[in-house]
């Protein structure tokens, strides 16, 4: 039998796209579709996901899991835990519908839930850390449970599939996103097992990656000294705990933590004026093992933007581009191009440059 | 006095039709194996004392000597083979320890031998180091958990003291007396050259070196020979030798006839005293004492030096290590069972203490475990023979490695493992002036520095294979390796997958 992800570390090309609406506006899941989609050629079927931001306003307060089970048995036993530890404000299956290259789906449930009082008191931890360390919980030590998406009013939906028929599935023409993200995968060996498709997300945090890296294991045995379990032995995963280590955790700017992942050659720091040098060559010493190697180009979404980024030498391609208040980026200007024929603004970004789209003030969560 | 049982190890063969009695090998070689008869007008040797460290044999002007394995042979025994039957006519002949030089030459696994390295194919690309980056910079010393800053983006995180290094390679411990002078000149000029550091060892440092001082580890080990305050502020780095891989749980001994004139000003003793490093430091009974230590020599350099620990590897080493972190040490040190040295107990070098792969594999995740391996840095040695060596090393989780043996052997050493006789006839474990001037500075400092960039030459040609472009994306990214005929416990111990997997 073939071993899924988390027995095994499978790696995969794939391709990626993003488009927002700075302003907060929220638009169907429609164009996104559309877009990968037209980078067909780019995933195998072995994988496909959406992350979506601003779905869920009438919850907006309380975490929305998304939760794949293999078995009622598993279901049982994790809401058992979910209800030990969280108030469950509503719940119900996600609504799909039959689309014919879309089989063997999991049960996909979903859930509205906010940390129970006491058991919060008691852990002296705050919202976000006591629910993240649930969904890890949840993820490393319920065998047929696995939690996809654990933020507020966001939400990722993937699958095994091509990503366009993942979208249909999910009927993600039905929700409206002021950010959207997608992925199309080319797994080059798995099972095709649900959970190991993107968006990888945790808490706000989701993940569209095309790349495989190559300081994977230095990344991971890192992350893996500050709490946190990479499971499914995927790059995405060890990528999004890192952002969350060092934004989250150590409250580094985005824009710094970019520094981290994709830093500046040693010959270009030296370039620098001696304060900033000084700074850079600080967090190449600290972060020395959080710097991701390989080719990848990701995007980022988290609750008040997204983040695109290639790896410093730019072994994959990543382009970007504006119109108004709406931001593109993908693996492919076509992908862009298809869903808006003139943008004011097309770009190439260089290597371990990002492009960073943010929420205009009023509109910020 | 009863015979000697002890027949020659060595054969001298020398070509009669090409010999033309030059006498280049009778002066060459400080074992006396050569002597020139004048009456037959003819070389002889007597070759008990031969070492087989082929002076002769490149000196000869006309290529007439070559040096073989003595033919006389003992019956054949599995169990009581040559090496055991001599050892044992040696001790009953003096009642004394067996002493060698250089580090284990049993057969024990090597386990660099028995791990692979990955590369890139299709999925994703290599990197060729010849048209991008190849970034091989290690920075050592203590790092802070994280880096801050405030509102205005200014770094509010203060760096305590580290190191650059060009290449994950430094130059091992070998002190003034163990080894000569014109040595370790060439060691300090090529660190100085390549943008490493070298190591003074236990000897102290002499005046003339001070000028190497960025690219200069001091050391301080039991004896304290030569240490005081100006010496701890001449390197870069303070390095506490608690132990060393060729023999844990031991002390040194430089034999009073070593100590001449500058080596006795270096180590600060009376000329032709023995030079005795105790075994344990004796004011380090236990692991608060090392603190102690620690925060005194980093008082000593005003929080300007990053300090070193050194120990040897054994049985016990990652809560030692877990403990040596704790008591504040920026970089540990690791030194394996193979670790070279002037001069060991052969019992203690050949049983003693067990290999750095395996310690070093232990360390690393015992470290992780304790959320802790990336406040230190970690070094490991013994023994290091190529660069691929040190990409395993550094993909086990090493930052950087020290090179000794390696070292010494680009010098010309040719492994005899007589140190300790003080008559190395290349010019390195003497102290000898007529031997010492043999080795050269200018010339030697250069294949030094060839050694270190032909490494990092080689680094880079592997690690761009990985598709990687920094050496700090390689480090402790154990699924770069697999293991080839290893048991399921030894994969498990060295934290690696097997070939195949």
């Amino acid at each position: 039998m073939l071993k899924k992800e988390g027995q095994i570390r499978i790696p995969s090309g794939c391709a990626i796209s993003g488009i927002m609406n700075r302003k907060g506006e929220r638009f169907s899941g429609e164009d996104i579709i559309a877009s990968i989609a037209l980078m067909h050629e780019r995933s195998n079927g072995l994988g496909g996901g959406f992350a979506a931001y601003g779905i869920y306003p009438e919850y907006k307060d309380l975490f929305a899991l998304h939760v794949f089970y293999d078995d009622v048995e598993a279901k049982i036993r994790a809401e058992d835990f979910l209800n030990t530890h969280f108030d469950i404000e509503s719940s119900g299956k996600i609504p799909t519908t039959k689309v014919s290259a879309i089989t063997k789906s999991p049960m996909i449930w979903r859930y509205f839930i906010k940390p129970r009082k006491f058991k919060l008191i008691e852990s002296e931890l705050n919202e976000e850390e006591f629910t993240a360390r649930c969904v890890i919980k949840i993820n490393t030590y319920f065998d047929g449970a696995f939690i996809f998406s654990s933020g507020k009013n966001m939400g990722a939906f993937k699958g095994v599939g091509y990503p366009e028929d993942i979208g249909e599935f999910y009927m993600l023409d039905t929700y409206k996103a002021h950010l959207w993200t997608a992925h199309g995968r080319f797994p080059t060996n798995t099972p095709g097992w649900w959970g190991g498709a993107h968006p990888f997300t945790l808490l706000d945090w989701s993940i569209v990656h095309n790349g495989e890296i190559s300081s994977y294991d230095a990344n991971r045995r890192y992350v893996e000294m500050y709490g946190y379990k990479c499971n499914l032995q995927t790059d995405t995963e060890a990528i999004t705990y890192l952002f969350d280590l060092l934004n989250r955790k150590h409250h580094m700017p985005l824009e710094t933590v970019v520094k981290v992942l994709a830093a500046p050659m040693w010959q270009d720091i030296e370039k620098e004026a001696p304060e900033q040098a000084k700074k850079l060559k600080a967090l190449r010493a600290v972060y020395a093992s959080a710097l991701i190697n390989g080719p990848f180009s990701i995007i980022l979404g988290f609750k008040n933007g997204m983040l695109a980024l290639n790896d410093r030498i730019k072994l994959r391609s990543l382009v970007a581009a504006e119109k108004g208040e709406m931001l593109y980026v993908a693996s492919e200007e076509s992908a862009i191009r298809v869903v808006c024929q003139n943008p004011d603004k097309v770009w190439t970004p260089k290597g371990g440059e990002p492009v960073i789209g943010l929420l205009n003030e009023e509109a910020k969560v | 006095m009863s015979l000697n049982f002890n027949v020659p190890e060595f054969m001298v063969e020398r070509n009669e039709d090409r010999c033309i009695q030059c006498e280049v090998c009778v002066r060459q070689c400080a074992n006396e194996v050569h002597t020139y008869d004048e009456e037959d007008n003819k070389v002889y040797a007597d070759e008990t004392n031969c070492v087989n460290c082929h002076r002769c044999v490149l000196m000869c002007p006309t290529r007439a000597l070559s040096i073989k394995k003595h033919s006389l042979e003992f019956r054949e025994n599995a169990n009581w083979t040559a090496s055991a039957m001599n050892e044992i006519y040696k001790q009953a002949q003096t009642g004394g320890i067996l002493l060698s030089g250089m580090g284990n030459p049993k057969p024990y696994p090597i386990y660099w031998d028995r791990m692979l390295l990955n590369a890139s194919q299709v999925t994703n690309p290599s990197i060729d180091p010849l048209r991008e980056p190849m970034e091989t910079k290690v920075i050592l010393g203590r790092k802070p958990e994280k880096v801050t800053f405030d509102e205005d983006g200014n770094m509010t995180t203060k760096m305590p003291p580290q190191i650059e290094l060009s290449t994950p390679i430094l130059f091992s411990a070998m002190s003034f007396g163990s080894i000569s002078k014109n040595a370790h000149a060439s060691l300090a000029r090529a660190a100085r050259e390549t943008g490493t550091l070298y190591n003074t060892g236990e000897g102290g440092l002499n005046k003339e070196f001070y000028e190497f001082g960025k690219n200069t580890i001091v050391q301080v080990a039991s004896g304290r020979f030569g240490v005081h305050k100006e010496y701890l502020n001449a390197g870069a780095a303070i390095e506490i030798k608690i132990g060393q891989g060729a023999k844990p749980g031991i002390g040194g001994h430089l034999p009073g006839e070593k100590v001449g004139e500058e080596v006795s000003a270096t180590r600060m003793i009376p000329e032709g005293s023995d030079a005795i490093s105790p075994a344990p430091h004796h004011d380090i009974y236990s692991i608060e004492d090392l603190r102690q230590l620690i925060y005194s020599l980093k008082e000593a350099t005003d929080y300007k030096k990053p300090v070193f620990v050194k120990i040897a590897a054994v049985h016990n080493a990652p809560a030692i290590a877990s403990g040596i972190a704790r008591a504040g040490a920026d970089v540990i040190v690791m030194d394996g069972y193979r670790g070279g040295t002037g001069a060991a107990p052969t019992r203690v070098r050949d049983n003693v203490g067990i290999p750095i792969e395996l310690a070093l594999a232990a360390v690393d995740q015992r470290l992780r475990e304790e959320g802790i391996r990336n406040e230190v840095s970690l070094l490991v040695a013994g023994s290091v023979r190529n660069s691929a060596d040190v990409v395993k090393a550094v993909a086990l989780g090493a930052d950087a490695v020290y090179i000794g043996s390696a070292a010494v052997i680009a010098m010309g050493c040719h492994m005899c493992q007589k140190c300790y006789t003080g008559k190395c006839n290349w010019g390195i474990a003497t102290q000898r002036e007529d031997l010492v001037k043999r080795l050269n500075p200018e010339i030697v400092s250069t294949r030094l520095a060839n050694l270190i960039r032909a490494w990092t030459h080689e680094i880079k040609e592997m690690l761009g294979g990985m598709g990687i472009n920094a050496i700090d994306s390689l480090r402790g990214n154990r699924l770069m390796l697999r293991g080839i005929g290893l048991s399921e416990k030894e994969l498990e111990i060295l934290g690696i997958n097997h070939a195949g997997e």
